[in-house]
């Protein structure tokens, strides 16, 4: 079995040398990718090193640098560097022979099948991928738009990631940190929780009279509950609040205050993760959006459902039934992009039968970590993935051991998506 | 499921004379294998913390993974995930990841 890569490259070479006689193929054809995070870096590599390199791909990031959400809690907490979670675009240009470009897309024809860069530059495309992720409705909360500094969101790694340590290193001793969650679908469902013990492990050790206060717009704790709250009520005793039904309506960026429905919430460090849509580059196609926030794709190829030849994956989607909106997830999806545009590229149907899984480290400490896992099918006559019935699952409890293998899963899911 | 395993067959027929045209269908056991990419690495090499599974022969990979679906192999999270794929995708995977060379990577 060593040589069915080797027999399937070998009938790509036979088929090159009468390629004159080719109608349309995949050769030579261009793959435009925006946003180089869990789902487009992973989408740029998988294309390249799915078609043998004959399909050109290029990204398109704003950014210089990948910054992982994932572990971007444990450096919150103080456990955990930028460095850790900070990488670099080398490897799908060195290894994969993606190009690259730090940029910004400021238009998009899809009957010309072109996008336009900041930079004026215009690209063309056989088929265009968004990985956008997300962006915040901060105006649908009174009096946060532009206090981003003041009231950092940090729900997207980077600046703010350093922003919310430092407000948390300088919180007095005794002060409150008070976690605002929106109501879902938002990113990563269990991050807040996993935010809010990382703050009080912080503070056990260094502000040991501190109260880290969640604030949560939903009914309840919307992942890994159980779990959670056995952590919370064992390692942290009472220095962790929950607050459910807790909607916020609007801030006082100067007084860091917090307005609830019922009360008034005034914080040491006030964080707030407001509501969040799909990232505002997807308003360039012209798709008509799902509650005016999520893509609607079709799940067996990714392509969205009233723009042809542009695909968009990652945390932008509406979501299937029960599928996360994370950086596996986002990953997972990449790979049924790739696998979909290169067949569509060459007129072959997808894939009838895709699979992706869901695989979610949450840490409860600095030392020690829990996990769900989900299996999700294309089911056909749904025409979308659902979940295996029976498989998946929670850790039973949250141990060292899987705080190790959390850093196993960081590590190379990092290299799978960038080298 | 029932009708995953046709679904296959007419797909993998469908991808024959397209190869022979110059087309690109990428191996279902290469697609599937991808989704265990995220903790063992691309291609079953591990940069570390988790078992590679590139050029580990097929048998080994099968018996390992029916353990885990069976519940008979401890685990903290593989016998939640090895339940999620049919006999057949799972003989698929362990095929991939057998063929693979044994380097460690780039």
């Amino acid at each position: 079995m060593t040589n069915r890569r080797h027999f399937l490259a070998a009938m790509g070479a036979a088929a090159l040398a009468g390629c004159a006689q080719l109608g349309k193929s995949a050769r030579n054809a261009h793959v435009v990718v925006v946003g180089g995070g869990f789902g487009g870096a992973a989408a740029a590599k998988y294309l390249r090193l799915w078609s043998d390199g004959r399909v050109r791909v290029t990204l398109v990031e704003r950014n210089a640098q990948f910054i992982s959400c994932p572990m971007s809690n444990l450096v919150i907490g103080g456990a955990q560097t930028m460095a850790h979670i900070t990488h670099d675009y080398s490897g799908l240009r060195d290894h994969h022979g993606v190009r690259v470009i730090q940029d910004t897309v400021t238009a998009i024809d899809p009957s010309a099948r072109e996008l336009r860069l900041a930079s004026g530059e215009r690209l063309h495309y056989d088929r265009l991928l968004l990985s956008p992720g997300i962006d915040f409705m901060p105006e649908s909360i009174e009096g946060l738009a532009g206090h981003e500094d003041e009231i950092p969101h940090a729900w997207k790694a980077g600046p703010q990631t350093a922003l919310l340590h430092r407000q948390l290193a300088a919180m007095p001793d005794g002060g409150v940190f008070a976690i605002h969650i929106p109501k879902a679908p938002f990113r990563c469902p269990p991050g807040p929780y996993e935010r809010a013990s990382l703050v009080a492990d912080y503070c056990r050790r260094h502000k040991p009279r501190a109260k880290v206060l969640v604030l949560d717009a939903n009914a309840d704790i919307q992942s890994k509950k159980g779990l959670f709250l056995a952590a919370w009520g064992d390692r942290y005793q009472g220095m962790i609040e929950y607050r459910p039904n807790n909607q916020l309506l609007g801030v006082d960026a100067r007084t860091r205050t917090a307005k609830l429905e019922f009360n008034d919430v005034k914080a040491d460090v006030l964080n707030v993760i407001p509501p969040q849509r799909a990232g505002k580059v997807v308003d360039l196609i012209g798709s008509r959006l799902v509650n005016d926030r999520w893509v609607s794709v079709d799940w067996l190829s990714t392509e969205v459902s009233d723009v042809p030849n542009v695909h968009v994956i990652g945390d932008a989607t509406l979501s299937a039934p029960r599928m996360p909106k994370s950086g596996t997830m986002a990953n997972q999806q990449a790979k049924v992009a790739a696998a979909a545009i290169l067949h569509l590229l060459a007129d072959l149907p997808p894939n009838p039968s895709p699979v992706v899984m869901n695989t979610c480290y949450s840490y409860v400490g600095s030392d020690s970590a829990m996990h769900v896992a989900s299996v999700h099918r294309f089911d056909t006559a749904e025409h979308t993935f659902l979940p295996v019935e029976g498989a998946g699952g929670l850790s039973a409890v949250a141990s060292p051991a899987e705080a190790t293998a959390a850093q196993a899963w960081a590590h190379n899911i990092w290299a799978d998506t960038l080298n | 499921m029932k009708l995953i395993r046709p679904l296959i067959f007419l797909w993998l027929g469908t991808m024959a004379p397209a190869i022979h045209a110059g087309g690109m269908a990428i191996d279902a056991g290469r697609t599937l294998a991808a989704t265990c990419a995220n903790c063992h690495g691309t291609d079953g090499h591990s940069v570390g913390g988790t078992e590679s599974l590139a050029g580990v022969p097929r048998d080994t990979l099968l018996r390992k993974l029916a353990a885990f679906s069976r519940g008979e192999k401890p685990a903290t999270i593989m016998h939640q995930i090895a339940k999620g794929y049919t006999p057949e995708q799972l003989t698929l995977i362990a095929e991939h990841f057998a063929a693979q060379r044994t380097h460690t990577g780039h």
